[in-house]
């Protein structure tokens, strides 16, 4: 016998999640395996097989303005145990870009600004420069007197450079620039 | 043997030891590394997470510099690039559409797959081995340590195929030929919390001291990683790591890299030890005296 899941019982948020991240969540069956493995289900609000569940009953506010989105390190180990092979660290990418689209506050708002710190970062010097990242991200998130100490000794050892690396300036910028128009289209 | 290599963004700064030494170690072993020139940041966590086209145009920016400069295979010591390389070609491999629209990005059309690897897996090899075994056979000896892989060499293993994904044993294999008592642990692949290290301090501290504990427990008195942000998090936040949950652990923290090339010997300069926050000279002074820029 074969069962098929009809339309009315998939949200169509699951729908949205399924093109916008090529993953199809309604084969999760809620076995837990990547909750057990997750190193910061200690400190999310949902874990992901409780995202997942969210998610296909259509709780787009919840799932979108949760924490989880924001604190999911993609490290990979749900998706290396999944018996049905869905792969949440696609799902999660999906889903911060569908939260910043729709114009939700990002709830860890510091995983938002490195994000975007690192993006600029790329994008003008090629390659990362730390301490323009780090100069960046304080200015975002105002903390300015975090890792102050480490960031000095790490001067010290000299393992922050002073100036960025510019043999690969602008390098990056036609590659931003291109896909940007093409995701436009 | 001869290597494009791709160093990326951590190795030219706070991991220049995994750099200097890695090369070294080649050196010593006649694998030839040729840098690919132009390469740009792989992207990190942050790219994929804000556009799926960037996520995957910017590591195989590399992969296509490499083939115009004719370099064949690409080398790629930190961890998170090499994940990110090889889910980038993995993506494109499987989606013939997708393939097209970046190779427009990168205005470059591939002629054929490029192999992804980690030093761990060159030099793993039957061959190199064989060679380490008859430079530095037992050198390490009376060095009691456990192997720390992380997050992202190992997963996803059918995108990575590196080793094992949950009980990789290339490190321990290599630093046990060269005489080290390798210690089994629970932590190989756990993580550290990378990711989030300007970012969410507070997790990393978490995942960091777990494993510095699980090292601990097992009587370990040192760690050996192969990730500049597994080195990053364990190394120099390991005072910060102490100061909050009242211990004290004063582990050093090896690249495999700088352990091989101590065993097989690699001026110290190379090994730039000097550079770590735990010092982690006097353990190799017990083993043996470093080996000075004159010796070799
Ligand atoms: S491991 Fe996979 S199938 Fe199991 S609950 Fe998580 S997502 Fe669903
Ligand atoms: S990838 Fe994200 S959700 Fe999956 S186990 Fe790691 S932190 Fe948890």
């Amino acid at each position: 016998m074969s069962w098929q899941i009809s339309s009315t019982s998939v949200s169509q948020f699951a729908d949205q999640l399924a093109e916008a991240s090529g993953v199809d969540i309604n084969v999760c069956y809620q076995c837990k395996k990547c909750a057990s493995g997750c190193p910061i289900a200690y400190a999310v609000d949902y874990t992901p097989v409780q995202l997942l569940h969210a998610a296909r009953l259509g709780l787009k506010d919840l799932v979108l303005s949760s924490k989880a989105i924001w604190l999911c390190l993609a490290c990979e180990t749900c998706v290396a145990r999944c018996p049905q092979e869905v792969d949440i660290v696609k799902v999660m990418d999906a889903l911060r870009a569908m939260a910043l689209q729709a114009g939700v506050k990002p709830q860890v708002p510091e995983v938002a600004s490195f994000y975007r710190a690192s993006l600029r970062n790329i994008r003008v010097f090629g390659r990362m420069y730390e301490l323009g990242l780090i100069g960046q991200l304080k200015l975002a998130t105002r903390e300015l007197d975090k890792d102050v100490r480490l960031g000095l000794e790490m001067f010290k050892k000299r393992k922050l450079k002073m100036l960025p690396d510019f043999a690969s300036l602008g390098k990056a910028s036609g590659i931003f620039s291109r896909a940007r128009k093409l995701e436009r289209r | 043997m001869r290597y494009g290599y791709y160093p990326g963004c951590s190795l030219h700064s706070t991991a220049r030891e995994y750099d200097a030494s890695l090369r070294a170690v080649c050196r010593r072993l006649d694998i030839e590394l040729a840098e690919i020139t132009g390469w740009v940041c792989c992207g990190s966590s942050a790219t994929h997470a804000a556009s799926k086209h960037l996520g995957v145009a910017l590591p195989l920016h590399n992969l296509a510099e490499a083939e115009r400069q004719g370099l064949g295979e690409v080398l790629v010591p930190c961890a998170a690039c090499y994940s990110r390389f090889k889910l980038a070609w993995h993506e494109v491999e499987r989606q013939p559409a997708l393939r097209g629209e970046v190779e427009a990005i990168l205005e470059h059309q591939f002629r054929e797959e490029i192999g992804i690897v980690h030093p761990l897996e060159v030099l793993d090899s039957s061959s190199v081995r064989r060679q380490l075994a008859s430079l530095g056979e037992g050198n390490l000896s009376g060095l009691k340590v456990v192997c720390y892989y992380g997050c992202l060499l190992s997963r996803p293993p059918k995108v990575t195929r590196f080793d094992s994904g949950e009980y990789p044993q290339s490190m321990d294999r290599m630093l046990g030929l060269l005489g080290a008592s390798v210690l089994d642990w629970g932590y190989r692949t756990d993580c550290c919390g990378a990711s989030f290290s300007l970012t969410r301090t507070d997790i990393v501290r978490r995942l960091s001291h777990d494993i510095l504990e699980g090292a601990r427990e097992v009587g370990a008195d040192a760690i050996v990683v192969a990730c500049p942000l597994c080195h990053l998090n364990l190394d120099a936040r390991q005072r910060d790591i102490e100061k909050e949950y009242g211990v004290r652990y004063n582990l050093p923290i090896y690249y495999f890299t700088q352990l091989l090339g101590y065993a097989i010997g690699v001026p110290s300069q190379d090994l730039m030890l000097e550079r770590h926050f735990v010092d982690p000279r006097g353990l190799l002074e017990k083993v043996g005296p470093l080996w000075s820029p004159s010796v070799r």
